[in-house]
């Protein structure tokens, strides 16, 4: 009778997107307010340290990479909760299509309504942190390789946090360890394009720490789902 | 697959195992940890720059490579409890988290105790001090999720899987820190290099390394038992287990 | 219906909850014509065990078999053929009625068509556009039975389907159950409610609680 699914992996992939970006766009405060959190919190910065232009400069890169650690984070929540509690997640993990595929679908949706936005907002914070001239094509180039990153590491917290009442301390405890090679060499990045020397090693890093993570945690991501839902 | 392996998958037949166990490795601990901790801490010649406050190597060094194996077996066990679906991986994860989070724990302050006096300050951003910081917390992380269901079983899986994860990234975050704290400063400070001992020095160590790991294992086996008994309340076998304690106690 | 190897069985299955036994070495089979009504008082783990069968949750002993292989080893497979309704309908608020059922079936693989249609099958003629926001818990799970109009599976999980459907929706629903049955289907499931039309196609399958 029916063998096959109608749709290849790719179709679901776009289907899946399609669907998440329908429902953030139907509910604007998702998206808004990581992107305010971040905004904020670069803020708070230059309000602690001063206003000294050398000293904003030097610290411009880790302050706008863990601001945007932080906001991935608290956007984290959002990937699989709602599904959680109304059993669409439930619904997802039993669609003959793979799990796989799904969870990635998913991630990449949650990259696009939280990371793409904190690369556009970036290069405005750069300038109030009096960033080096030279650093802004390392920096946006970091972003677009490391929050992409951030998000599918989340998504494994994310996923094995879903089921609990006050997962949110505990998601942190979880994820932000792991986020640490993308801050270290992130920062390292934007430092050595900051000082005219080439930037493209660690930049290749991130890039092979982003393939990993798109090869890797989808599995971690569905296994933690199954329990999660058990 | 594994059919040999089969029996052990039974908790009953573990429980009763590892209880043989125990003593066995008590033992060996002990008389160990006795030779190893006297012969370095009273009779192994002073270090010629050190002078005696080198000694605490001999307990920091055995914690700190027990730490790293520790987080190792965790996630060996939990990719057991994956693949093949062993049920007892998850009592083995939640029985190792703690005794690898206390051993990555005295490895750091037993660094910091050790720092000072060499390095005149408590705590530098070394780059091995720093990964075993993100060491403990990917411990407290596993300790914390595992604590955080009610539900033993999704418990001990959510926590496996968390460890595989962070196994997975361990090399990555030592790579990066050592990376990153060659760029920030200057090796020179934490350069204890390979230190050349004599080997009236190293002898204790292995008794010490060897006697540390044995402790470990009796640590982890107690509380393994009280896992599988935790994850098998409702059984048969436990029931009778219990009351025949109590008869014992009874009398 | 011709071989006998029976569409899903289970084998010594057993689950454990929270230090509780709910079932222990509970063998059933369900084949094509079937409808097994699972009853038992609150509490004594019939979601548990739908959702076991399902392969959404795993047994603690025990194996759930799919024309008489492993589901875990044909998971694809296994899929293809559920069809499975929770507590919670899988409806979003962000979503319209349509949308909503747009999405499930295609989700569950199924070319999405008449769905209009089908949104009126449940009495959701004329809430085609409206958001599912606005629309009450028991509307949300009327769209979710909507995919039981479109079904091309043959096996049906449902977990208490009748709640918050009136007499002539359940009566409804109870023709669609004979004519899926009839077509080599099978439905397992729980509810409190007793039936009409297809009584005498039902077998009870009744869980008691455990008290050791």
């Amino acid at each position: 009778m029916n063998s096959k699914p109608a749709m290849s992996y790719f179709t679901v992939l776009t289907f899946i997107i399609k669907r998440e970006l329908t429902l953030a766009y139907r509910h604007k405060d998702d998206v808004l307010n990581p992107i305010l959190f971040f905004i904020i919190v670069v803020t708070l910065f230059p309000l602690g340290i001063g206003p000294a232009t050398n000293t904003l400069a030097t610290i411009a890169p880790g302050v706008i990479w863990v601001a945007a650690l932080l906001a991935t984070l608290l956007s984290l929540d959002r990937i699989f909760k709602s599904d959680f509690n109304d059993g669409s997640l439930e619904q997802m993990l039993l669609s003959p299509h793979p799990t796989y595929i799904i969870v990635l679908g998913k991630v990449a949706a949650h990259w696009l309504i939280t990371g793409l936005p904190l690369i556009f907002i970036a290069p405005v914070l750069a300038v109030s942190l009096h960033l080096d001239d030279n650093a802004y094509n390392a920096m946006m180039l970091t972003l677009l390789l490391g929050t992409p990153v951030l998000s599918f590491i989340g998504a494994i917290g994310a996923a094995l946090t879903v089921r609990l009442k006050n997962g949110g301390v505990i998601l942190s405890l979880l994820v932000l360890p792991l986020f640490i090679p993308v801050l270290i060499f992130a920062t390292s990045t934007i430092n050595t394009a900051a000082m005219n020397l080439p930037y493209q090693g660690q930049l290749a890093i991130i890039a092979a720490l982003l393939v990993g993570a798109v090869t890797l945690a989808p599995f971690a991501i569905s296994s933690a789902l199954k329990v999660s839902t058990n | 697959m594994w059919k040999w392996l089969h029996p052990y998958a039974n908790p009953e037949t573990s429980y009763h195992l590892v209880g043989k166990l125990i003593p066995w490795f008590a033992v060996v601990s002990g008389a160990l940890l006795t030779i190893g901790l006297f012969w370095g801490l009273l009779f192994a010649p002073p270090d010629y720059q050190q002078g005696d406050s080198f000694r605490i190597f001999y307990l920091h060094v055995p914690a700190a490579s027990l730490s790293m194996g520790i987080y190792l077996g965790m996630a060996i066990a939990a990719f057991c409890g994956l693949v093949w679906q062993l049920r007892l991986a998850g009592a083995a994860v939640a029985a190792m988290a703690p005794v690898g989070a206390v051993f990555t724990a005295i490895a750091l302050i037993s660094g910091a105790a050790w720092g000072k006096p060499m390095w005149g300050t408590w705590w530098i951003w070394d780059a091995r001090l720093t990964s075993e910081l993100i060491l403990l917390f990917l411990y407290l992380g596993v300790m914390a999720l595992n604590s955080a269901f009610d539900d033993k079983i999704a418990a001990g899986k959510s926590a496996g899987i968390l460890a595989l994860v962070g196994v997975i990234n361990l090399p990555i975050i030592k790579y990066s820190v050592e990376w990153w704290n060659t760029l920030h400063q200057g090796a020179t400070v934490s350069k204890l290099g390979k230190p050349s001992m004599t080997l009236d020095m190293f002898y204790p160590f292995v008794f010490c390394f060897l006697g540390f790991a044995f402790l470990s294992a009796v640590i982890i086996c107690i509380r393994f038992q009280s896992q599988i008994l935790q994850h098998n309340v409702t059984r048969p076998w436990v029931k009778k287990l219990v009351t025949v304690e109590e008869n014992k106690h009874a009398v | 219906m011709s071989n006998h190897v029976p569409l899903l069985s289970s084998k010594h299955l057993t689950c454990i909850r929270q230090d509780r036994v709910l079932f222990e070495d509970l063998n059933f089979e369900l084949s094509a014509g079937d409808i097994i009504q699972v009853e038992g008082p609150n509490g004594v783990g019939k979601t548990s065990l739908l959702k076991i069968l399902a392969g959404l949750s795993f047994a603690n002993e025990g194996d759930v078999l799919y024309r008489g292989k492993n589901i875990q080893q044909q998971a694809e497979e296994y899929r293809q053929n559920l069809l499975y309704l929770g507590h919670q309908p899988g409806v979003k608020g962000e979503l319209t009625a349509e949308e909503n059922l747009e999405f499930s079936l295609a989700l569950h693989g199924q070319t999405v068509a008449d769905t209009e249609q089908t949104l009126s099958e449940v009495d959701l003629a004329g809430f085609e556009d409206v958001y599912a926001s606005q629309l009450s818990a028991g509307q949300h799970r009327r769209i979710a039975l909507g995919r039981l109009w479109q079904s091309t599976q043959k096996i049906w999980i449902l977990d208490e389907p009748f709640t918050a459907i009136d007499k002539s929706g359940v009566s409804k629903l109870e023709k669609l159950f004979l004519s899926h049955i009839q077509q080599g289907g099978a439905i397992i499931l729980t509810t409190h409610q007793d039936f009409n039309l297809i009584a005498s196609h039902v077998t009870k399958l009744t869980l008691q609680y455990r008290f050791d």
